[in-house]
């Protein structure tokens, strides 16, 4: 069995981002990259399904400029065999990264497809399931918990009132919520074994793709700005300023 | 413009998300139905039909469609697409499941989690945790969006009276099944309609410590929410999770109480009329957007609330 972990290079998570001063876009000079967490999950699970012996090969593959082969890297060290870049200059929307895999996919007929639920960047949460409808095949997103068996997929799903449980036939693609797994850490010996492990790179005009935006972005803004608050000395004092100053409690 | 919204239910009762979307709709403005799909679910048509401004309910009444499967559901609004300038949901765990496939179904760009309206084909959406606002204009010719709950109030729920359409289209696909749900029952609002929230952090220490909001909870009418580290610990259940990658709260009174304050944090809960922060670290972020802050040992203060409230 083979699966295929669509990944994304994105702003550290703990990296505060402020929009431009001409609002023009978000200012991202000199920020910190990394894989995005969720993707990191997804490579996790994919590695630990191998690991139990239920899959044969885990292929990472990004959609992003030349420098997402660092992200890639991150993954072969986490324990993927090899790792595809499909590199494309201008920044893809989802609906786009999705034609991209789907071009992967068709190449590499994978059985599983892992992704993270949404990049921290963006916060779009689309990528999975357009590429799912795309294929026509199941998803189980926001997953925390996924078991396989005989060509069936079970994927218990975070969802607003608690938890679901489906059952997915394979082909299948998941999406990860942050309880499916705490992913590991690279090893030295691993980070410098993954150097050597095989990174293939195709260019979307390769592929005859048309990944042009369908959204202009017109600006980029800060969000509006909260009135300093005060320090109060004792719950009293919270009780008090509650009732008469806000408002909020009788 | 003619816009379709799709009803969030349960198949008994319409849920209030499904207002705040209708709200929205209202904003871009045009004629709007009303898509409730489901099985047994004709009592959540007729709330749907009361909502005043809502032309049509589109009524689905399917066993394809009783655990809202994405591949089910997203077919079926494919297929009832055309002639639609808008397709919306709010963004739930539920419409963030459907409408990506439906955008990529009719090849177009999805407009995630708006918070707010600027014309017919322009939207503010939250990027970067919230840290900055997006404005973005489509170019599709029919726009999929899903919409942030607490950027819109809700419309009034009664008063109208739509004409309700059962609908014959039966789009299972045949490769999802439903196998169990555990929904956690409480008698508390819910925590993303509740007019006060109060959650808990890292700062709890462990799961029976929560029951101290409880008391608290009760005299506010409140819902509980928790941080992330409060649920990776295994404190709380992940329903209860406030922030980026979980629920989104706008509530009257926010408090939080033993919570440090992470970016993915705020981005959750900021847009609160009032915040509450009660930490023993007077360093801790979450001060930073408190309107009422207090340094404090929560065990301490907790009860002291309770009896102060």
């Amino acid at each position: 069995m083979k699966i295929l972990v669509p990944v994304k290079r994105v702003v550290d998570y703990n990296v505060k981002v402020r929009a431009k001063s001409d609002e023009s876009g978000p200012d991202l000079s000199n920020a910190k990259m990394a894989i995005n967490p969720f993707c990191e999950i997804a490579i996790e699970e994919a590695v630990r399904i191998k690991e139990a012996g239920n899959a044969d090969e885990v292929i990472a593959v990004s959609v992003g400029d030349s420098s997402s082969q660092e992200q890639l890297r991150t993954c072969l060290a986490l324990g993927a065999d090899r790792a595809i870049l499909v590199e494309t200059e201008e920044s893809v929307e989802p609906l786009g990264v999705a034609k991209a895999l789907k071009e992967v996919v068709s190449k590499e007929s994978p059985d599983l497809i892992i992704l993270g639920k949404q990049a921290i960047d963006g916060d779009a949460n689309q990528t999975g399931q357009m590429l799912a409808a795309m294929l026509d095949l199941p998803q189980g997103t926001f997953a925390s918990e996924v078991e396989i068996q005989d060509g069936i997929v079970q994927v218990t799903r975070e969802i607003d009132g608690g938890l679901q449980t489906l059952s997915l036939t394979m082909p299948a693609i998941i999406t990860t919520d942050l309880r499916l797994n705490e992913p590991r850490y690279a090893s030295l010996p691993n980070i410098m074994k993954a150097k050597k492990k095989p990174l293939e790179t195709l260019s979307s005009s390769d592929l005859g793709l048309d990944l042009s935006p369908r959204q202009n972005t017109l600006k980029v803004a800060p969000p509006p700005e909260r009135a300093a608050g005060i320090m109060v000395e004792d719950i009293e004092q919270l009780v008090d300023k509650l009732k008469n100053e806000a408002k909020v409690i009788t | 413009m003619s816009i379709l919204v799709i009803a969030e239910h349960d198949n008994n009762e319409l849920k209030i998300a499904t207002l705040n979307t209708v709200a929205a709709a209202k904003e871009i403005g045009g004629d709007i139905d009303i898509l409730v799909a489901g099985m047994d679910c004709e009592t959540v048509a007729d709330s749907a039909s009361q909502i005043p401004g809502v032309g049509n309910v589109l009524l689905a009444n399917k066993e394809t469609y009783k655990n809202s499967l994405a591949e089910n559901i997203g077919n079926l609004i494919v297929e009832l697409s055309e002639g639609y300038s808008h397709i919306m949901a709010p963004a739930t765990t539920n419409g963030k499941n459907f409408m990506p496939r439906v955008a990529a179904k009719l090849d177009i760009s999805q407009i995630s989690d708006i918070s707010a309206v600027i014309s017919n084909d322009t939207f503010e959406r939250p990027i970067y945790a919230g840290n900055c606002i997006a404005t973005v204009q489509s170019t599709d010719t029919i726009k999929a969006i899903t919409v942030r709950t607490t950027g819109f109030d809700a419309c009034e729920s009664s008063g109208g009276s739509a004409s309700i359409n059962s609908i014959d289209n039966d789009t299972n696909a045949g490769v999802s099944s439903f196998v169990k749900e555990e929904i956690a029952e409480s008698d508390r609002p819910e925590l993303t309609a509740a007019e006060v929230v109060i959650s808990g952090g890292r700062g709890m220490q462990n799961g029976d410590n929560f029951s101290l909001l409880n008391g608290i909870a009760d005299k506010l009418g409140a819902a509980i929410g928790a941080s992330r580290a409060a649920v990776d610990s295994g404190f709380v259940p992940n329903d209860m999770q406030v922030g980026q990658t979980g629920k989104i709260v706008a509530p009257d009174l926010y408090i939080a109480v033993g919570i440090s304050g992470a970016i993915q944090h705020l981005a959750g809960m900021k847009d609160s009329k009032v915040i509450v922060a009660i930490n023993k670290d007077e360093e801790a972020p979450i001060f930073s957007v408190a309107d009422y802050g207090l340094v404090a040992d929560l065990f301490e203060a907790l009860p002291e609330l309770e009896a102060k409230l």
